[in-house]
């Protein structure tokens, strides 16, 4: 019998008490577990985060990683990817690094349909720049850089994956642990680009924690095979801060050729002397 | 005659490239080495593109101002490009659409009925080119044979036709000339993207990113080519951002990589150029310079990003700084930067220019160097692995995902040996110092390599130093003025011992660059040497032998 994986470092933890990246992280932890016991190697997990609060995650985690720069956690994901399509290659951003900064990473990403799962740590505010507004901010959000209130409407993360090709496009939140951890199950194990919205609480800038728990509900009875109906559930709340209910769930899924299929012919090549001989020769 | 110039011009959309290529091909099949030189605006139809075909009986990487044969296809070819003849220049021309002006008696010319020819034979108006390079072979004496060899060679499309056509020209002409053969085998002719992709290949590119940009976009092109054949990944994201990381996620898996692009893009890298060198992920940065600020003159040349390249990034890092002279050379330390990149862990800078980059050149291998394939420092899976263990030279082992024995974290952060971010004082002195450490390294392991070329008259008191694609024009002009020829190829960190001797004995030194405030000859002062003369060119264009030698004789 195997030894148990050890998957905490020995870093120590600076998320404030409460805060919904706590949930994040357990459940990622516990959805790891449940992929080496289902075989999957864990040398093939690469996990590839941001900069934020939320991508300190990274740290906390005894898995291979890269602590990349803010808004390009996709595009280092998909090297890896490319590089090695075995790989379980799961990005972990915050919303102003995936939506913000990152959003043509993220728009081209899902075009793409690269098997890739990004994970994001949506709690609508900038934490560790001490709360800013975001993509995801409700208008008239009064941060630091918008005492007056936002002059913006938020955009709706998941309209704009549906419309950019992404195969499972899906949102949960950190205050319903079971659901994100099969959510982020079923992204991971999904072939293709997969989105994870999770609507996280941050208790010191941006604490929803109330209106969350008033308004989710769990999607029943929906076909995320339709992308009609999938454009109709997404569109139920816009992100701003109406009565509106908040649907949880899968709201699309479909499996379609992915990106890196297409790198997959090329083999192991030696000869190379030889070879730049003879194309040097066809020149003359 | 063992030198020729053949300058060939038209619209943009005429052809104008492939007729230099065919032109070219023509003196090498004649045991010519040759330069060609190409000009063309930031269009895709209409404009004024030449090119200027220079062959020599040796090496050569430059071109000159004056021609002894114009080519010309329309109007403004001959009012665009007279200055440049000379008392015995030979002009062939279409009859049916250039009107000559007069011209002294010296300078002979053929009208050709280009277009009468074209509508007689059925023939389409791109064959043009064709039948004024028939014209041109007779005029300078090189036989039918050998031109209907490199028709039938370069033309696959239309080969019979565009051969009759070419030898209705050939037929309409006169002999002018009787250019020599030389008995010298004839080499590959290829352009200096193509000599950086092939030694980025033969030093063991696995996948190449890139973003088109010229004048760099001739490498995504090639290797694009090249994928199947060398099982390359190549990939065009949506930007050059995108590039640099997707770049370094390849390098974390251990896959040897490179990007291309020109200032504009690189502004766009130094994020995550900042990233690599604080990650220790390694990868090769080609950047083709081009005139600036912003957009500039994409299409045309200059050495202006220097010291940007010395400085991008935020922070202090280590990184490796090279300028090829010409097409050898660009293979050579395509290769040989690929190698430092993976043995330092630390990025590598491929510093080209236009000039470099689209002109076309013969390429001696066997005047390069040996380039293998290395892999740098790999774990010898001896007790725990660290991916930022502290050493003697700063330089880690490296393993690479999947490895079932070790977890594998790089970090943008400060991080710890493990990886793992860290902010302590303590910490932070010793991973930078680490980090700092390979430069030194970098730098004592240069000393075996040529990092500084010299030539012209080595005992001359006067030196002409210069960087990048400039070795050819100046080498050429300070051989035939007498003077001392000063190259660095390697610019960072800069080989200050091989500098230093190469200096010995000098005392006046002009320093020749394309851009307007000196960036070499700061660099050099900053160094401690002393620049006595700055001679610099700014407007696009790189120095023509003829110009360049001029403006030394005024000097000295």
């Amino acid at each position: 019998m195997m030894q148990e994986k050890n998957w905490g470092t020995n870093a120590i933890n600076t998320w404030c008490p409460g805060c919904g990246n706590f949930a994040i992280l357990n459940s990622i932890k516990s959805v790891l577990k449940s992929l080496v016991a289902d075989n999957i190697l864990a040398e093939n997990i690469v996990l590839v985060s941001g900069i934020g609060c939320g991508a300190k995650i990274v740290d906390y985690i005894n898995a291979n990683s890269v602590y990349s720069i803010h808004g390009r956690v996709l595009p280092v994901a998909e090297g890896i990817k490319l590089a090695n399509p075995q790989m379980k290659v799961i990005g972990l951003a915050g919303d102003g690094d995936t939506y913000g900064e990152g959003m043509e990473h993220l728009v081209f990403a899902a075009k793409r349909n690269i098997d890739i799962t990004m994970i994001v740590h949506n709690n609508r505010v900038y934490g560790l720049t001490t709360g800013q507004y975001t993509p995801t901010s409700p208008l008239g959000y009064k941060g630091r850089s918008t005492p007056q209130g936002s002059k913006e409407t938020p955009i709706n993360p998941l309209e704009i994956m549906l419309a950019s090709g992404a195969s499972f496009i899906s949102r949960g939140t950190s205050t319903t642990m079971e659901l994100l951890k099969k959510l982020m199950r079923e992204a991971i194990m999904h072939k293709g680009f997969a989105l994870v919205d999770i609507l996280q609480v941050c208790v010191t800038f941006f604490n929803m924690y109330e209106y969350y728990n008033k308004n989710v509900y769990e999607l029943a009875g929906h076909d995320p095979a339709d992308y009609g109906k999938a454009m109709q559930r997404i569109r139920e709340w816009n992100y701003s801060n109406t009565d509106a209910k908040i649907p949880l769930g899968v709201f699309y899924k479909k499996e379609i050729p992915t990106f890196e299929e297409y790198y997959l012919h090329l083999g192991k090549e030696t000869e190379r002397s030889q070879k730049i001989h003879k194309i040097l020769e066809n020149t003359i | 005659m063992n030198e020729i110039s053949v300058l060939i011009a038209g619209k943009a959309g005429y052809g104008i490239d492939k007729s230099g290529s065919i032109i070219a091909s023509l003196f090498n099949h004649l045991g010519y080495r040759i330069y060609i030189y190409r000009d063309y605006p930031s269009l895709i139809r209409g404009g004024h593109t030449f090119s200027i075909i220079r062959a020599s009986g040796q090496k050569i990487s430059t071109h000159r101002n004056n021609v002894d044969f114009l080519l010309a296809l329309n109007q403004d070819t001959i009012d665009f490009h007279k200055q440049r003849l000379k008392d015995n220049s030979i002009i062939i021309y279409d009859s049916d659409s250039v009107k000559l002006p007069s011209f002294p008696v010296e300078i002979q010319s053929f009208g050709i009925p280009v277009a009468k020819i074209l509508k007689t034979e059925n023939a389409a108006d791109i064959m043009r080119n064709t039948c004024i390079i028939g014209a041109f072979c007779k005029a300078a004496g090189i036989g039918k044979d050998i031109m209907e060899k490199v028709i039938k060679k370069s033309m696959a499309k239309e080969t019979e036709l565009n051969t009759k056509i070419a030898v209705k020209g050939f037929d309409e002409t006169g002999v002018s000339k009787q250019i020599d053969v030389i008995a010298q085998v004839s080499l590959p002719i290829i352009t200096g993207n193509e000599a950086i992709s092939l030694g980025l290949i033969k030093g063991g590119l696995q996948a190449y990113i890139s973003y088109p940009m010229t004048p760099c976009s001739g490498i995504l092109h090639f290797l694009a080519e090249m994928a199947e054949e060398f099982s390359l990944k190549v990939v065009h994201p949506e930007n050059e951002i995108s590039v640099m990381l997707m770049a370094l996620g390849f390098s974390y898996m251990g896959e040897k990589v490179a990007v291309g692009t020109s200032g504009g893009g690189f502004c766009l890298m130094t994020e995550g150029f900042s990233f690599s060198g604080m990650a220790e992920l390694p990868v090769v940065v080609i950047v083709g310079q081009r005139p600036g600020p912003s957009t500039g003159l994409p299409t045309y040349t200059g050495q202006t990003e220097l010291h940007f390249v010395l400085n991008a990034g935020q922070g202090e890092f280590c990184r490796f700084v090279v300028a090829p002279g010409d097409a050898e050379e660009a293979y050579y330390w395509s290769g040989i930067s690929m190698n430092i990149a993976q043995k330092y862990q630390t990025p590598a800078i491929i510093l080209s220019d236009k000039t470099l980059s689209e002109g076309a050149s013969s390429f001696d291998i066997a005047q390069t160097g040996p380039v293998d394939d290395e892999k740098g420092f790999l774990w010898d899976r001896k007790g725990e692995y660290k991916r930022y263990l502290n050493s003697e030279t700063g330089i880690s082992q490296l393993a690479f995902p999947p490895d079932k024995d070790v977890v594998i974290k790089v970090n943008s952060y400060e991080h710890d040996e493990s990886g793992i971010t860290a902010e302590e004082a303590g910490v932070t002195n010793k991973m930078l110092e680490k980090r700092m450490r390979k430069e030194a390294y970098l730098s004592s392991e240069l000393e075996d390599y040529k990092t500084v070329n010299v030539a012209g008259n080595r005992d001359s008191p006067t030196g002409v130093v210069c960087w990048g694609s400039n070795k050819g024009v100046v080498f050429e002009a300070a051989a035939n003025l007498g003077l001392r020829a000063i190259h660095p190829v390697v610019l960072w960190p800069f080989p200050r011992k091989q500098f230093q001797d190469a200096l010995n004995g000098i005392t006046k030194l002009v320093c020749v660059e394309n851009n307007a405030t000196g960036q070499l000859a700061k660099l050099i002062s900053q160094l401690g040497y002393k620049v006595d003369h700055t001679m610099l060119r700014y407007d696009g264009r790189p120095f023509s032998l003829d110009e360049l030698e001029e403006k030394l004789r005024m000097e000295i």
